[in-house]
């Protein structure tokens, strides 16, 4: 019986030689335990991506549980006027601590601004992956083409200006050469292209890699706020089931000792 | 302990507390060499209890309603989300119910491959069998339902494209048959309210009334076993059959540690991998439903993918998908003829020749590699697999009366049905000769094809019969 199950295992295995993939994707090495990288991200967060684009499933008193930052900081440092609701503001309402991250720019007027809906980013951490968002922060080069003047390698002809491009400075995209100084080809024959500075940002290119890291690490956070709790209360569960394992293991021994 | 005893004599005067609890646990005899493959009967009702009482949970916070907030997310999407941030353990109680229907069917699939290595579905157990296939058609039903409602991308494409499959029914019924369940012309708010109506009351209860007839008609008949073997026919002096022994306690406490070994597994996705790298949860799914925006690639989750990868093997005719969604549906209306397709004078896969195992292999291995096929987007060469995974899949039933049975019987059937059998397998490999695929390729796989009926079909039909051993008296260990 095992040898049979063993074989037809064995038969399935062509099923996992299946590689994923089009676009390659930079490793975001992110951290949610490190609340220093979470802080940034979340100050970068609301500086830059958070006047048009919304997060409108995430409180703020959230966002300060995660970060370890208390009511008033998160109200005094996170919450800005442009992220509110005017009408609301015109009658005098004092922001919450409880407030969602919406935005004030309306869904129709991004529309008009940019070609396309602009969408929420609550749970784009989660539908795209923390790789694709890093590599696609620092992918942006300058096409002239565009509406907005920049292109994206991981997201080619997005709507979306490159918002960080004082920190990042500008890229363009060229064919890659080799040592020789000739062009590089892949196998299909295409030309293999690069991306390469050409104007400085006010952030080096480590820093600035460290900070779309930090973003998007706070993405992750904002995706899924339990997240490190529910792997730390899973150890907790997994400790209780194995002993219970043990007494019903001996429970079932015992009962099952005059059975023949 | 009087006191106990008197009011549970009150109680037994009005109602059959005791007699039921006799008739089910405490004097019912299963057969005592039960091995691994029989701890998911328990396990099934384990996780339809968990779905039950985390699906309740759900629908105090869930909102059915596809309209969209100033933010432009829809109210369905935002209340799933609000459940995962806002509502205390929300998390837990909506990682619960989407890992408990993937883990629903991990362990149907499984009671349902134990049922077919021994013989569970042989008579007396037909209508066990059957009450059982319906079962797992009112779960694919369940399922269907409730993976629109958190109104996600893959939500709304996945229920776009199954029910466009009632639109292929041809002579002018399908587009208003699909009308008809969508309640409009496109996947809408007034399709996700019935969804809801149908995935928490209207389909649980049929599955609950179908859940109480199976195992009624288990109770009736009484359980299998590893060998096959009645043990009712061997009964002691105190008419107790001598391979028996009390459901409770002995199978309590044995079931009791197997749903320890399944809760390990089950939390252990719940709080570590949740979404199962995008297979219990789709990774799409968490963007919004969006009907101007097609997802690239529209997989339903893994349970269903076998049954889609069959209907993408089969090509349109005459302008039309229904041939596919025939074949799809034949794949699982094909298990309820299962009791009488099974000629074997035995009914467990211990007793019976290699081929027939071969066969259950080869189903099996079918039936794996279809689900892979489904969840992949589809290729020449992956469509012409998938094909002749559909044909090794039928094969074991339709093929099985022939290699099932002990001597070669001509009935007026067995000539023209084995020439239909012939005729469609040459049709298709001929078709593959007309692709785009390889020759290599197409010459590997038609040689498959070709040798898996002729060893499965020809032989056993007029040349070789099965050979069964001996079955023992009383059960082995």
């Amino acid at each position: 019986m095992k040898k049979k199950l063993i074989t037809c295992l064995l038969l399935c295995l062509p099923l996992f030689a299946h590689a994923a993939g089009d676009v390659h994707l930079e490793k975001a090495d992110i951290n949610l335990e490190n609340k220093s990288s979470l802080r940034h991200g979340a100050k970068l967060f609301v500086n830059y991506c958070l006047s048009c684009h919304s997060a409108s499933m995430m409180r703020y008193s959230r966002v300060g549980q995660g970060l370890g930052l208390t009511d008033d900081q998160v109200l005094d440092n996170l919450m800005f006027v442009a992220n509110f609701d005017f009408d609301k503001l015109e009658e005098g309402e004092a922001k919450k601590i409880g407030e969602l991250m919406t935005v004030a720019l309306r869904k129709e007027d991004g529309e008009k601004y940019f070609g396309t809906p602009v969408p929420d980013l609550t749970l784009t951490a989660r539908a795209k992956g923390a790789d694709w968002l890093y590599t696609y922060l620092t992918t942006f080069y300058v096409d002239s083409k565009r509406p907005f003047g920049v292109n994206n390698t991981t997201f080619s002809n997005v709507g979306m200006p490159h918002v960080l491009w004082e920190l990042d400075g500008l890229k363009d995209r060229v064919p890659k050469k080799d040592a020789d100084g000739k062009v590089m080809k892949d196998k299909d024959g295409h030309e293999i292209m690069e991306l390469v500075r050409i104007t400085e940002g006010t952030m080096s290119d480590a820093e600035y890699k460290r900070a779309v890291t930090d973003l998007v690490n706070f993405m992750v956070y904002m995706a899924e706020p339990i997240q490190l709790e529910r792997q730390r209360t899973g150890i907790f569960v997994m400790f209780f089931l194995i002993i219970l394992f043990l007494l019903a293991y001996m429970l079932k021994k015992e009962y099952w000792k005059d059975v023949h | 302990m009087n006191m106990m005893m008197a009011l549970l004599g009150w109680v037994d005067d009005r109602f059959p507390l005791t007699k039921l609890w006799k008739e089910h646990l405490s004097e019912y005899y299963a057969p005592k060499n039960f091995n691994f493959w029989y701890y998911f009967g328990s396990l099934a009702l384990l996780v339809l209890v968990i779905q039950i009482v985390s699906g309740i949970f759900l629908t105090i916070h869930y909102k059915p309603d596809a309209s969209l907030d100033a933010s432009g997310i829809p109210e369905a999407f935002k209340s799933v989300e609000y459940i995962m941030r806002d509502v205390e353990w929300g998390w837990f109680i909506r990682y619960m119910h989407s890992t408990g229907a993937s883990a629903f069917f991990i362990v149907v699939y499984l009671h349902m491959f134990r049922g077919l290595i021994y013989g569970s579905y042989r008579k007396p157990r037909e209508l066990i069998w059957i009450f059982g296939v319906f079962i797992y058609l009112a779960l694919m039903a369940e399922g269907f339902f409730g993976y629109l409602l958190p109104w996600g991308q893959m939500s709304y494409w996945g229920a776009q494209v199954i029910v466009n499959l009632f639109a292929a029914v041809p002579f002018g019924i399908g587009e208003p048959l699909s009308e008809w369940i969508r309640g409009d012309f496109v996947i809408s708010d007034a399709t996700l309210n019935r969804f809801f109506a149908f995935h928490v009351i209207a389909v649980p209860l049929v599955l609950i009334m179908l859940i109480a007839a199976h195992i009624m008609a288990l109770h009736e008949v009484g359980s299998g076993n590893p060998d096959g073997i009645e043990i009712k026919k061997n009964k002691g002096p105190d008419g107790i059959p001598l391979d028996g022994i009390p459901f409770h306690p002995y199978y309590t406490v044995k079931d009791i540690l197997g749903v320890v070994v399944f809760l390990i597994g089950f939390f252990a996705v719940v709080f570590f991998a949740p979404t199962m790298f995008g297979y219990f949860i789709e990774v799409p799914n968490f963007e919004p439903a969006n009907p101007l925006k097609t997802p690239d690639h529209i997989a339903p989750v893994w349970y269903y993918t076998p049954f889609y990868a069959m209907l993408r093997a089969v090509p349109p005719m005459f302008g039309s998908q229904f041939p596919g969604v025939i074949v799809m549906g034949a794949a699982i209306v094909v298990l309820f003829f299962l009791p009488w397709i099974d000629r074997s004078p035995v009914k467990s896969i211990r007793y019976k020749d290699l081929r027939t195992k071969l066969a259950l292999a080869g189903f099996v291995v079918s039936f794996i590699w279809l689900g892979y096929l489904g969840v992949v987007s589809a290729s020449p060469v992956k469509t012409m697999i998938a094909q002749c995974a559909t044909l090794v899949y039928f094969g074991y039933f339709l093929y099985m009366p022939y290699y099932s049975r002990t001597e070669i019987t001509s009935s007026m059937f067995r000539a023209p049905l084995v020439a239909l059998y012939s005729i469609v397998t040459l049709g298709i490999i001929w078709y593959w000769w007309a692709g785009e695929v390889s020759a290599e390729i197409t010459a590997v796989i038609s040689l498959f094809t070709l040798a898996y009926t002729t060893y499965f079909l020809i032989l056993p039909a007029y040349v070789v019969p099965a050979v069964v051993k001996p079955v023992p008296e009383r059960v082995t260990k």
